[in-house]
């Protein structure tokens, strides 16, 4: 599902990936971890195609309206509710039915109650969960998910596990806390 | 309506609602083209030829215009909205229709104010300039909106946008004063609108290479 070769990404002077060669099955749910500034953000922004590679190759075997992507920041507009925000996105992607859709979301991830609030008032960890259904709303094939856990409480972390254990979705996931998901993982990408 | 034009509808949708909600672009823009008009009357001295008066009251939509485009891509930029945007499966023109549209609303609604005030403190105001206005606004909106996404992702965008803009809307101020005092204003307003449908073609096309790397 993804395939890269050499794959190299600068900016300016500064070398975010070098010679990257690795490959994700579909299906397969790898692991990329690393130190601050090794590139796992770089890497998750060439996979989504909002960046293009310096050198090297990208394949990647979805279409755009296929990928979940979760980023650092949540991609959301602080000043639409948490549904007028999960619809905006579900009428981009031409879900059917997206109202249902966006509610039954948000009751999964706990901001039912808060769906008519905007998300500019979100904790940092409501925020995170508002994102996590803007990244599942539209059911995507591949998962490129930055930080996942980041901001989220004990409750939230549950819910996130048990979202990831029903999907098969293929999946490239950053992460800090690589023991968190070492059960669910395929594989690692250790960046240096 | 077409998926396309589903689109377009929700993301202009988008942008009035935020403007609604937040109110931090439009009054700023009627603050300033009314300041700008108030000052130009107290400033020029009596007995100005039109073409001086006209002159001004372009030199204020443009900057109006220009403080509006620096505002267009605030909330995208706020929690990385634009990418989210971009990954969408719709076509990624219409990101920069449905903000053009936004724009395109925004300046009209300063210059329904700021042409009454024109005609208060200067002289009447003609079809030809209401034309030319009209014809203009498309022209800086579209040319405005793709500058503001391409400066919207540089950290000296508030000094890039102005040099990128100013420029290309010189050839708008030509003709629109053209078409407010010349004895011809057919030719100038024809101007105006060879430059919409050039620049609109231009940016509508070339949208999608400035919102990725």
């Amino acid at each position: 599902m993804i395939r890269a070769s050499q794959l190299s990404k600068r900016f300016g002077d500064k070398r975010a990936l070098h010679g990257l060669d690795f490959e994700v099955p579909h299906g397969g749910f790898v692991l990329v971890t690393g130190p601050n500034g090794s590139g796992k953000t770089t890497l998750l922004r060439l996979c989504a195609g909002l960046a293009a590679p310096t050198d090297g190759e990208l394949e990647v075997e979805a279409p755009r309206g296929a990928i979940g992507f979760l980023a650092h920041e949540s991609l959301l507009y602080g000043e639409l509710t948490a549904l007028e925000n999960l619809d905006l996105y579900g009428r981009l992607y031409r879900l059917p039915e997206r109202r249902e859709r966006s509610g039954a979301m948000l009751e999964r991830f706990g901001l039912w109650r808060a769906r008519n609030e905007r998300a500019g008032t979100f904790s940092r960890g409501m925020l995170q969960r508002l994102a996590l259904c803007r990244t599942f709303l539209h059911d995507p094939e591949l998962l490129l998910l930055d930080e996942p856990f980041d901001g989220l409480d004990a409750e939230g972390t549950e819910l996130l596990h048990a979202e990831l254990s029903e999907r098969s979705a293929t999946a490239l996931v950053a992460t800090h806390d690589p023991d968190s998901l070492a059960e669910r993982a395929t594989a690692r990408l250790v960046l240096a | 309506m077409s998926a396309y034009a589903a689109d377009v509808a929700a993301l202009a949708r988008k942008d009035v609602l935020l403007e609604l909600r937040s109110r931090d672009t439009l009054p700023a823009m009627l603050l300033f083209v009314v300041s700008a008009l108030t000052v130009f009357h107290f400033a020029l001295p009596a007995g100005s030829s039109a073409r001086a008066e006209t002159g001004l009251l372009w030199i204020a939509i443009v900057f109006t215009a220009l403080l509006g485009l620096t505002r267009a891509f605030a909330a995208e930029r706020e929690h990385g909205a634009l990418d989210g945007l971009v990954l969408a499966p719709c076509d990624r023109s219409a990101i920069w229709l449905g903000k053009t549209i936004g724009v395109t609303a925004f300046l009209v609604l300063a210059e329904l104010v700021a042409l009454p005030a024109f005609a208060l403190f200067f002289h009447p105001i003609s079809w030809e300039l209401v034309a030319a206005v009209a014809l203009a606004d498309v022209g800086i909106a579209a040319i405005g909106t793709l500058l503001a996404a391409m400066a919207a992702a540089s950290r000296a965008r508030e000094l890039l946008l102005p040099l990128m803009f100013l420029p290309l809307v010189i050839p708008v101020v030509i003709g629109g004063v053209g078409a407010s005092v010349a004895a011809n204003p057919g030719s100038f307003l024809g101007f105006l609108a060879l430059y919409d449908a050039v620049f609109v073609i231009l940016c509508w096309a070339s949208f999608e290479y400035v919102v990725t790397e």
